[in-house]
């Protein structure tokens, strides 16, 4: 890489401290919608956002000097316009979910500076992937169990910790994708050679794909059960990418593939909510005012904003339900308009293709296959939920990374940031040992 | 694996251009459609979500106005006139849309008109939202005359320029406050259109013209029109003296008012309200006569600019006088197949006051800006021609004579000339005959026409006539437009 260390650092600073400004004139010109002064705690906040920013970055120079310099930037300006519009939407709602996404922003940038200290070398996750698999499983399941288990909005993904709700969940998408890159890179080779032949392909023998199916079968089923849909489906595209990864065998994305078809298939089958999310996607409008009230509520924001917007806090994003969580995409294309749909969807396409770039420049297999891992759920959450609000694909319901109200999400996101980092900082310092330049030349 | 990871990397860039495909689709290509859908509650939220302009009637005084409020939708709309003018006005509903003027001139209201938009930079800092007044051709004093002189009886009353079409007065008895519709409590909307929907009065029904009633003899004023027009007939015709008159078809006759006996001229006939004569008009004319009547509008719905829009009148099935001549004996002389708003018979009347043109009706004069500066001026424009200049002079001279000594007496006016023509409309069942009058003044130079219905003949009953009950009203309107 062309850029020192130093370099990098200093772009991450000046980046960051741009999302801050972006962040801050959108908080400034919401209160201008209102009326013509100056949000009375704007000099605390600017401090807030700065201090929150500035810590993060020092952690960084301190943590992981090496890494790349973009990520944080990106997540900073994602969050920071996901905060500035669940402000937004809190005024017209009537709700005060802003004053805790502000906490739950300052626990995420806690666990990204400790994932950071503790993380200091990426293999020792690898080592502990069956752990990784069971805190995982654990993850998924204890929302079911009951006394601590919550159901909200129809799924049963919250678990109840005192005062707080928490959707583990989140955190175990993490995990998994842990015990997926330590396994598929401890097995690769057994897996891509396959074993026999059955029907043209060449299937692995079952001791080694028995593990893999049976950890993603039950995370599925347990998924299905919590009537999460959205994380089924995130989770199995994330497994079928991580596979082919690793085996670099097109067969096992078609399996993937079919394996989701026919899944989809049953559960189109088996159950009434796959059946309404599907017909709701095919046409909402029969159903306008009824399940597919949120859909059509979605476009008609998206519809309403047209080009530029009708302009931050001069909208009606309150009528979309769950506008500052699953729908907040839609209250952003209402006020801020193509142009700013547009620029958040291409600020999440230079994350990815961040992410995507850390794996590539990794040496080791392990920390390739886990950096791809991670960027691929940030890129598939991604486009699940966008895919979703604006009727691409059918709806189901997760977050849209750093931006959606929720600690849980946040603080997974922050920690897959963390991690991405590390592996970043790892390469680099790979990169300029002497041993590792000789061979990087050699390559050449 | 790098190959692998650069595929995905690939694969995750084009769904997630995908995306800016379908948000380029919703937010460019379909967001006019989207926005403007009527389920989207952004549009409506739009036009209350700022100032709006008044309603404003020719004397000054305010119909319509907005006011701000502590809630969601920011903006209600006040109706200072209540009842008076809710059925030319309308009203602003969150729950059921807007009606009325408030409906027809929404654009111009709401500011969205593009003659109204902020012309300089000053306002432009000032904050100054456009919105676009509704000046009305309609008095309020006139309207109140009318909703007095109609008092508890049920009816209807139109006054109209006849050169220009402007309506300067129209109501109907019973009316409705408008005022629960602005309500932003829909229960309280929905319980108020509901109490309203129940009462069997119907006072939200603007009866000036959207409800069909027989008109009885003031239908002669057409059939005389339209007789005259083919040149077979002059006021000089003579007809027999009868007291009934057999139809054809049928064993039915059709009968003279009070059993009287009468006939002779066409013009003695109109004077008296003759109905043998005039049956035997309707028998004559065949076939020629539903076109005639189309030339005064009848058929038609004519172009009010009150959403949503006024009713048409109708008449006999064209082309059906030889399966049906009895009714064409009695659509002579307004009855069997024939209905008509209030709001028809004064265009009709308006027709032979204006040589025979018929104005479009219209109740908004003009349009101004938040400084009351003139934008839009909606202006005269034409709607049909009914009758050429010179039948337009023969049928003024007959309805004179009805006003100076036939059936309509009660209408003079002293000083001023006088046209007009009275009806008695005989209803289905045992109830009272509708009382009519139509006319205009001056006849020299004709500055307003009307129309006046009093249904069942109001507190008079079965002893009411047109010229008894609906005259002196409709001489009342007179005299205000005209000063006298």
């Amino acid at each position: 890489m062309s850029l020192t260390a130093s370099q990098r650092r200093n772009a991450e600073l000046g980046l960051g401290l741009l999302a801050v400004v972006i962040t801050v004139g959108g908080y400034i010109l919401l209160a201008l919608a209102e009326g013509p002064s100056l949000p009375p705690n704007i000099w605390f906040f600017l401090a807030v956002l700065i201090g929150l920013y500035v810590v993060a970055h020092l952690a960084v120079r301190r943590l992981a000097p090496r890494a790349d310099g973009t990520l944080l930037p990106l997540a900073a300006l994602l969050n920071g316009i996901g905060f500035v519009i669940i402000t937004r939407i809190d005024r017209d709602a009537n709700d005060q979910l802003a004053p805790s996404q502000a906490v739950w922003t300052m626990v995420g940038v806690a666990a990204f500076i400790g994932t950071l200290w503790v993380v200091r070398r990426v293999h020792l996750l690898e080592r502990y992937r069956y752990t990784f698999l069971m805190l995982g499983l654990a993850a998924l399941l204890l929302p079911l169990a009951p006394g601590v288990g919550r159901e909200i909005n129809g799924a049963r993904l919250w678990v109840r910790l005192g005062p707080i709700n928490f959707q583990p969940g989140e955190l175990a998408k993490v995990f998994l994708v842990i015990f997926l890159a330590g396994y598929l890179v401890d097995k690769r080779e057994v897996l891509a050679a396959g074993g026999r032949r059955v029907a043209g392909f060449r299937v692995p023998a079952a001791r080694h794909l028995g593990p893999l199916l049976l950890a993603w079968g039950f995370s599925l089923v347990v998924m299905l059960l919590e009537k999460d849909l959205g994380s089924s489906l995130l989770f199995f595209a994330v497994f079928a990418v991580m596979l082919y990864i690793a085996t670099e065998r097109t067969a096992f994305l078609l399996a993937g593939a079919g394996l989701f078809v026919t899944g989809a298939a049953i559960g189109y089958a088996i159950f009434g909510h796959v059946q309404e999310r599907v017909s709701v996607w095919a046409n909402p409008w029969p159903v306008a005012s009824g399940q597919g009230y949120q859909i059509v509520q979605s476009l008609f924001s998206f519809g309403s904003g047209g080009f530029a917007g009708t302009g931050l806090g001069l909208g009606s994003p309150d009528k979309i339900p769950n506008a500052s969580t699953d729908f907040i995409f839609s209250a952003i294309g209402e006020e801020l308009g193509l142009l700013g749909t547009v620029a958040i969807v291409i600020a999440f396409l230079l994350f990815v293709a961040a992410g995507f770039r850390i794996a590539v420049q990794a040496q080791r297999p392990f920390p390739k296959l886990f950096a791809a891992g991670l960027t691929s759920i940030i890129g598939i959450q991604t486009f699940v939920i966008l895919g979703g609000v604006t009727r691409l694909i059918p709806l189901t319901g997760v977050t849209l990374p750093f931006i959606s109200y929720g600690g849980s999400s946040l603080i997974a996101n922050f920690v897959v940031l963390a991690l991405l980092l590390r592996i970043s900082d790892e390469s680099a310092e790979r990169a300029v040992t002497p041993t590792a330049r000789a061979g990087a030349l050699a390559r050449r | 694996m790098n190959r692998a990871i650069r595929r995905v990397g690939i694969g995750v860039t084009v769904l997630i251009l995908l995306l800016v495909g379908q948000l380029t689709y919703l937010q460019v290509y379909d967001a006019d459609h989207l926005a403007n859908d009527p389920r989207n509650i952004r549009f409506q939220l739009r036009d209350f979500s700022k100032p709006r302009g008044r309603i404003l009637t020719s004397d000054d005084q305010v119909v319509a106005r907005s006011v701000e409020t502590g809630d969601e939708l920011k903006f209600q709309r006040l109706y200072p006139q209540g009842a008076l003018f809710s059925q030319v006005a309308g009203y602003q509903s969150f729950v059921f849309g807007n009606t009325g003027v408030e409906r027809t001139y929404n654009n111009e209201l709401a500011g969205r008109d593009p003659l109204l938009q902020i012309r300089n930079v000053g306002d432009l800092l000032a904050g100054k939202e456009p919105i676009g007044n509704v000046v009305l051709s309609m008095s309020a004093s006139l309207q109140a005359a009318a909703r007095d002189a109609l008092g508890a009886q049920r009816g209807s009353v139109v006054v109209l320029n006849p050169k220009t079409g402007e309506i300067l007065a129209m109501y109907s008895n019973p009316s409705y406050d408008p005022q629960p519709f602005a309500s932003h409590n829909s229960q309280a909307v929905q319980d108020y259109e509901k109490l309203l929907r129940a009462n069997p009065d119907k006072p939200d029904l603007p009866r000036a013209y959207r409800e069909r009633f027989p008109p009885g003899s003031t239908f002669k004023v057409i059939t005389s029109s339209v007789a005259l027009g083919t040149g077979r007939f002059t006021p000089q015709s003579t007809f027999p003296v009868l007291t009934e008159l057999d139809l054809p078809q049928t064993n039915n006759t059709l009968r003279n008012f009070g059993g009287e006996a009468c006939g002779g001229t066409l013009a003695l006939s109109f004077q008296e309200s003759c109905n043998t004569t005039f049956g035997q008009i309707g028998l004559d004319l065949g076939n020629e006569f539903v076109p005639g009547m189309q030339r005064f509008g009848i058929g038609a719905a004519p172009p009010l600019d009150v959403a949503p829009g006024a009713a048409a009148s109708v008449g006999p099935p064209p082309g059906s006088f030889q399966t049906n001549q009895p009714l064409f004996a009695f659509a002579g002389i307004g009855q069997g197949d024939v209905a008509v708003t209030p709001l028809q018979m004064a265009l009709s009347a308006s027709a032979v006051a204006n040589n025979g043109q018929i104005m479009q009706p219209h109740v908004a004069d003009r349009i101004t800006d938040g400084d009351d500066n003139t934008v839009k001026t909606i202006g005269a424009k034409g709607w049909q021609t009914a009758m050429t200049p010179q039948v337009a002079a023969t049928v003024t001279q007959l309805m004179v004579s009805v006003v100076e000594r036939g059936t309509g007496t009660a209408a003079r006016i002293p000083g001023v000339s006088v046209a007009g023509k009275t009806g008695t409309a005989q209803v289905q069942g045992a109830a009272a005959p509708h009382a009519w009058f139509v006319g205009f003044a001056p006849v020299e130079d004709p500055q307003v026409a009307v129309a006046v219905i009093v249904e069942h003949g109001g507190s008079a009953g079965s002893e009411a006539t047109g010229g008894r009950v609906a005259a002196p009203i409709a001489a009342q309107m007179m005299r205000m437009v005209l000063g006298r």
